[in-house]
């Protein structure tokens, strides 16, 4: 028989018993909607997880310093990596050579200092960190009240929300377009015939200098991006990297550098590294070993929260599909109840020429209806839940002051799949039914009243 | 519906042949034997009555000349070609498309119309889609049903769903046509309204009729050789009286 008649003869069938048959499709549905609820659990939280953690930036980041700095950081990874070069200084040279490497977007120092701001005209100490412009689409900026910087050199800050609190704590949103006082220490480069003992004094290598800057609030943060990492504290005043950076601010490693040769060289205690994606960062990270320095990324991190939501997608999975189970001996059920039914008319469709293969390939045919049927309501009865776990979502989180987000999500691939899924698992419902209904001799089938 | 439409029945051939034809089965601790050693042979157009009580083995001979049973030894031919050694497949090619067959309770399939159900059996054929409703056509204009095509069965009476059930047989235009107890269900007068019907289509069509019947008289009138089984055997083989 043809595709087309025997999807006729089907859905002729199916309308037959209508209830019984609507009532195993239903059965399937809500099963296929258990699935896909729980999978768009399961894919939500992943997304979430990950859209947070790459919005932070550090997915895509390498954090390196000089290899002598942390012997132990990072120790293990070293120990499984090629061969590497001898410890460099991590100075301006190995800068340039670490943004020329393939699939690097930017490299940046970890600027921070302790010092202090007068904002009208108390002190307030904080510690002051540079912000690289690639930074700007990080999550952290992303609800961030005021604007970012107006341009990589403007004298201009953004302020950490508690800090903010401390210099205003009953409208710290007022402080947006406010001047701010910062006071900070520079460190000036002694001339070469001033440094001729080194031993001698202290300022041997350079001079502190106190100094000040005027800097425009414009932007109020609740976190500052990868804060903290590579650095000793959360940076409470943020400025642009490259103001930052002029400012020649005396820094911890300082004194570190007095005892090397060249103290007028200036070195970094840690540089950033920015890569293009994720993908890009076993490579270069790899590379920058190879150089001579220490390197760290969350790659590691990244993989093994990949492996855990794989796990929770499989469970997920495996609790959904349960009802999915249970929904398919209903379709065992129906199709058995109609060969009961349908003994004799399988009989006269054996008599007029029907072969066993046309008598099995028209039960698989009604499996694969309630199948389709049943995978369709059960994607939309399980698009409802998912817009339901979202919608209860949002308002928990409204009452706690929160902002809205998704905790569920049905991608395309998922609606494919569970139809697919819905119609694979009622065809082998339909396996025992079909080949039973085959096999019945039709000469038996014919007597039977 | 002309003769040529309906196969090629072949004068002098034969349409069904059996050879030593054997059908038991076990019933409990005791052996059936429904069809026992019979050897005949049925020319091609020949309109032929299967007689006997019940149990005799008509029934059980004419499902053997279907294809719808698979004898236990011996042979049984439909124009040459041994259905014993045939597989399911073959088996259902040979009722699709060289015999009909007839019931005596119709069993027409009571959720389609008439017309439905006499295209059934091309759809089983595959026959295309735009030559079925001429073929549907020609077959209920032979019984005379055109008008009550787009009535179901149960809107129909006895004697209008045996004709249906005629047109359903017809209409893959087999060479031999089965009847099994076509009229039983029917009353007198609507009995021989079928009768007439089953003749007009073996002398028009040189169609070869098999009809299994209880009704000896009714035999006697229309069919040209009656066989009389007993216990599974031909008791006897011959022309009208």
């Amino acid at each position: 028989m043809k595709a087309r008649d025997l999807m006729d003869l089907a859905a002729r069938n199916l309308r037959e018993a209508l209830l019984r048959n609507s009532l195993t499709t239903l059965g399937i549905g809500v099963g296929v909607a258990s699935l896909v609820a729980m999978l768009s659990l399961g894919v939500g939280l992943q997304n979430l997880a990950t859209e947070r953690l790459s919005r932070s930036g550090l997915f895509n980041a390498i954090f390196v310093t000089p290899r002598t700095n942390f012997d132990g950081f990072g120790g293990r990874a070293e120990r499984s990596s090629p061969p590497e070069a001898a410890a460099q200084p991590l100075d301006e040279d190995a800068r340039h050579k670490l943004a020329a490497l393939p699939n690097v977007d930017d490299v940046y120092p970890d600027i921070r200092f302790p010092t202090e701001i007068r904002y009208a005209g108390n002190p307030y100490p904080t510690v002051v960190a540079g912000v690289a412009p690639s930074t700007r689409n990080d999550g952290a900026f992303e609800d961030m009240k005021g604007a970012f910087f107006s341009g990589p050199s403007a004298d201009e800050a953004i302020l950490q929300i508690e800090f903010a609190r401390r210099l205003s704590p009953q409208q710290p949103d007022s402080l947006l377009g406010q001047e701010i006082v910062l006071r900070y220490a520079e460190r000036q480069a002694l001339p070469p015939d001033s440094a001729g003992d080194k031993a001698a004094a202290g300022a041997a290598g350079f001079s502190i200098v106190p100094r000040e800057k005027k800097l425009r609030i414009v932007g109020i943060v609740e976190t500052e991006p990868g804060g903290g990492f590579g650095g000793f504290g959360r940076g409470r005043l943020l400025i642009p990297l490259q103001v930052a950076e002029t400012l020649r601010a005396a820094q911890t490693n300082d004194l570190r550098d007095l005892l090397r040769d060249t103290p007028s060289k200036r070195t970094y205690e840690s540089l950033t590294v920015r890569v293009k994606g994720a993908s890009d960062v076993k490579a270069v990270e790899d590379t920058i070993k190879q150089m001579g320095f220490t390197a760290f990324s969350l790659l590691d991190a990244s993989r093994n929260l990949n492996v855990v939501f794989a796990v929770f997608d499989l469970l997920l999975g495996i609790f959904g599909s349960l009802a999915l189970v249970v929904a398919s001996l209903g379709i065992i059920n129906t199709l058995v109840m109609a060969i009961l039914e349908r003994r004799r008319e399988i009989g006269v469709l054996k008599a007029l020429g029907a072969a066993d293969r046309d008598v099995r390939r028209l039960f698989f045919a009604e499996a694969a209806v309630m199948g389709l049927l049943g995978g369709i309501s059960g994607v939309l009865l399980g698009w409802l839940i998912e817009r339901a776990i979202n919608f209860g979502t949002s308002v928990y989180l409204s009452r706690q002051q929160l902002p809205a987000i998704t905790v569920a999500a049905i991608p395309w691939w998922m609606v494919v799949a569970a139809i697919a899924f819905s119609i694979a698992v009622s065809l082998a419902a339909g396996i025992y039914p079909a080949s039973r209904a085959a096999r019945l001799d039709p000469v038996e089938a014919l007597r039977y009243e | 519906m002309t003769s040529a439409n309906i196969g090629n029945p072949g004068n002098g051939r034969i349409a069904i042949r059996t050879d030593h034809l054997a059908r038991q089965y076990q019933m409990g601790s005791t052996l059936v034997r429904a069809v026992n050693d019979v050897t005949l042979s049925i020319p091609a157009g020949e309109f032929v009555a299967l007689l006997g009580s019940s149990g005799s083995g008509k029934s059980t001979l004419l499902n053997l000349m279907a294809g719808l049973d698979r004898p236990s030894s011996g042979a049984i031919f439909a124009h040459e070609r041994n259905l014993a050694e045939m597989n399911s497949d073959e088996l259902a090619k040979h009722r699709s498309h060289t015999i009909g067959i007839v019931f005596q309770a119709f069993n027409l399939l009571p959720r389609m119309t008439l017309e439905e159900n006499v295209e059934l059996p091309l759809r089983l054929a595959e026959v295309e889609r735009n030559e079925r409703t001429a073929r549907v056509f020609e077959a209920a204009e032979r019984v005379r049903l055109t008008a009550r095509l787009s009535h179901r069965p149960g809107e129909l009476s006895g004697g209008e769903q045996q004709r249906a059930a005629l047109a359903r047989a017809l209409v893959n235009r087999p060479t031999i046509l089965l009847a099994d107890e076509p009229t039983g269900n029917l009353d007198s007068a609507t009995g021989d309204e079928i009768m007439l019907l089953l003749r007009e289509i073996n002398e028009t069509l040189g169609m070869t009729i098999i009809m299994v019947t209880h009704e000896r008289p009714r035999a006697e009138r229309f069919a040209h050789r009656l066989i009389l089984m007993g216990d599974g055997k031909i008791l006897s083989d011959g022309g009208r009286a």
